[in-house]
């Protein structure tokens, strides 16, 4: 009975814990090295060095629109693939859902790295889909499709498919048909149906499906490397580099501000634009 | 399931969310709730906190001055900790298995250097800190991050009266190396040339020199190294200067060579480890290479991969045994690097590993061993090994062979980024 009021504050204490350990001291961490100047040899020294911010964007600019638009386009192929997918899972496929969910999640047992590489052996310029491809004259002999910006979009988008397909299952799945069918009985046809009923319910399910795939699509590095060419590199390629080959710490956590920056931007401007109520009543 | 029943509806609580993200439009403050104002001001306070503390990260540098007498105290511990690359040695560990029945010290052997620059970058935050790597005894190539272990004091001076065999059998190019003059701190463990592997199948000249590399022809189909170190060499050497020699108007100078070539589209992408896939299936038609991952692919994998020493040279790089100071068993580290010096332990490792020796004497040993051995195939594939010069470059083609340039920190961090302007655009 004794002090009633600190019971929500110690049932909340271990997520507070764990946030500021592993989101709260890292970041701070990171902001503070972000400042700084020197070299792995003679220690970084605070010196409140906003330069670095500069030096970032200016030498980096291109490699963060670069991920940003790539990020963008994997999105989008997720949406036009995955909503289908999600859709058909959630009101077509009948007692069979949880296979079929099963079978979505199937290739996360691979580890992702190897799921990349293997896409090397698929687009390969004599590998069994080019050569196909070529062979029936679908394409010109000296079509080269890995190491190119398109594969890379396409390895991004497939591995990130689940994570847009999952969020937009659950609010479909458990959407109230009844309102269909309200609409067929007000004369809705099934495109109006669907555009003006369904559409509007799962939008929450399409925003964080894009929150899920866009913020680590446009941070991967993994595709890049694996199956981009010598133009394709992402900025997350960039501080890995900076990281871990020059240690040249100062830059990579500018770099990783900037883009982290930027991506919030985007996720508010995008959540202003759906509007931020709506969705996160729907998905409450 | 209708909305209305969810049971798990109650765990995002709406006017919690909206009390988070949006500003507060009056009312009482819940008494017990936490309030965004609450949450944002612990939030801030735990940032500032951190912000007062990481001001900075300090000077790295060990203080190397007791290091005069450091084996006076040290003794054998009967187990020595390796890292060292993937596929270095056979899967049986053929030459721990020796080592320990000679010496009674056991061996614990990591894969675990992938890459030297990401190695360096685990270790280093340890070593910084006086922390154990679990390691006694590690593999790093001559290079950048070589350079960083000793400047920053990171390595153990080798007693060199507890290396006998290696004062004996170590040839002369492998001691007293540019990078780590009289072998202070480390001995070579394998060596190898960076050249140019091709495949003929489809390409259906002979290739001799860098310039090949630029040849529009292969449009799309090159291959060419990532890491700045082994990419600038290639630059260099195109424009006629010796790594070893270069300066840094020579670097802007091959930075633009290089640029031409990615710019023209010749270059397909900028490889690490994994040219030799797209080598084999044609995806790559020519490229930089290591000369004895060309020779273990064509060993195994019956290709007719070609390698060659351009006209222009190429270079020579050394994987490098050291002792971390934080090493737990240095005498016994000091035993094994000495035990892999006796010729027959190295012609072993040769055999497998298929990189040039420090030992010269490895490729009369493999030759006896052709000649005594029963089994067809394996003294046919000795005898063919004790011929190639890639395992035994011959004079001719030492001359030819270059060394890195070493450089201090700051200028590694200038020529650095002048090649990753290349590699990471």
């Amino acid at each position: 009975m004794r002090n009633r009021k600190a019971t929500p504050y110690l049932l909340v204490l271990p997520a507070w814990a764990w946030l500021g350990m592993f989101f709260v001291v890292p970041i701070g961490g990171m902001l503070s090295l972000s400042l700084t100047t020197g070299n792995v040899v003679t220690g970084f020294q605070q010196t409140f060095e906003v330069g670095n911010y500069v030096d970032a964007v200016g030498t980096y600019w291109e490699q963060i629109l670069r991920s940003l638009s790539y990020g963008a386009c994997a999105t989008l192929i997720c949406i036009v693939v995955g909503y289908p997918m999600a859709y058909w899972i959630a009101f077509r496929a009948g007692p069979y859902k949880s296979a079929y969910l099963l079978l979505l999640l199937l290739p996360f047992f691979v580890s992702f790295v190897l799921r990349t590489i293997s896409w090397r052996f698929l687009l390969a310029d004599n590998g069994i889909v080019l050569q196909t491809l070529k062979s029936i004259g679908l394409a010109p002999a000296d079509l080269q499709v890995l190491n190119s910006a398109p594969a890379v979009v396409l390895g991004l988008a497939y591995n990130f498919l689940p994570f847009m397909v999952l969020p937009i299952y659950a609010v479909l799945e458990r959407m109230d048909h009844r309102i269909v069918e309200a609409a067929h009985d007000l004369y809705a046809g099934r495109v109006r149906a669907f555009t003006q009923v369904i559409l509007p319910v799962s939008l929450p399910g399409v925003f964080a499906g894009v929150l899920m795939t866009f913020i680590p699509t446009s941070a991967d590095y993994v595709n890049a490397s694996v199956l981009g060419g010598a133009d394709n590199i992402m900025i997350g390629n960039v501080i890995h580099t900076q990281y871990l080959v020059n240690n040249n710490y100062p830059i990579a956590a500018s770099i990783t501000f900037v883009l982290m920056g930027l991506l919030l931007l985007g996720i508010f401007g995008y959540a202003r634009a759906l509007g931020t109520e709506r969705v996160m009543e729907v998905h409450a | 399931m209708p909305p209305m029943n969810n049971p798990f509806r109650a765990h995002l609580n709406p006017a919690l969310l909206r009390g988070l993200t949006r500003a507060r439009r009056g009312g009482r403050p819940s008494p017990f709730g936490p309030t965004r104002r609450r949450t944002l001001q612990a939030g801030g306070a735990a940032a500032a906190a951190l912000a007062l503390s990481a001001c900075g990260v300090g000077g790295q540098q060990r203080d190397t001055t007791a290091d005069e007498d450091y084996w006076a105290d040290k003794e054998e511990t009967g187990t020595v900790r390796w890292a060292n690359w993937p596929l270095y040695m056979d899967s049986d560990r053929t030459q721990l298995t020796q080592f320990t029945e000679a010496t009674g010290i056991d061996v614990e052997y990591h894969e675990d250097v992938q890459e030297t620059s990401s190695f360096f970058g685990q270790i280093q935050p340890k070593l910084a800190n006086g922390d154990d790597l679990g390691y006694d005894m590690m593999t790093v190539t001559n290079g950048f991050e070589f350079t960083k272990l000793i400047e920053l004091g990171y390595l153990v001076p080798l007693d060199h009266l507890q290396l006998p065999n290696f004062a004996n059998y170590a040839g002369d190019l492998y001691k007293n190396s540019a990078f780590d003059p009289g072998n202070r701190y480390s001995v070579p463990y394998a060596s190898g040339v960076t050249g140019i592997a091709y495949n003929p199948e489809f390409v259906d000249r002979e290739i001799k020199s860098i310039a090949d590399l630029w040849d529009p022809a292969f449009e799309g189909k090159v291959g060419m190294f990532g890491d700045p170190q082994e990419i600038a060499n290639f630059g260099l050497l195109a424009n006629g200067v010796f790594p070893s020699e270069s300066n840094e108007a020579d670097w802007e100078a091959a930075a633009d060579k290089l640029r031409e070539q990615r710019d023209a589209g010749i270059v397909r992408a900028y490889y690490d480890q994994d040219f030799i896939q797209p080598l084999t299936n044609g995806d790559l038609w020519l490229t930089m290479a290591w000369s004895g991952d060309i020779y273990q692919q064509n060993a195994e994998e019956g290709t007719d991969l070609r390698f060659i020493v351009p006209e222009e040279g190429a270079t020579l790089w050394t994987d490098n045994l050291m002792i971390p100071f934080t090493s737990q068993a240095p005498v016994d580290a000091l035993k094994l690097m000495d035990f892999l010096y006796e010729p027959e332990i190295a012609t072993g490792l040769t055999e497998y590993i298929n990189y040039v020796s420090p030992v010269p004497l490895t490729q009369e040993v493999m030759a006896e061993w052709a000649a005594g051995e029963s089994d067809d195939e394996r003294a046919e594939a000795l005898l063919e090994m004790s011929e190639s010069s890639l395992i035994f470059p011959t004079e001719d083609d030492y001359q030819n062979l270059h060394n890195y340039v070493t450089l201090e920190t700051d200028d590694q961090d200038a020529f650095a980024s002048i090649f990753q302007e290349i590699t990471q655009s």
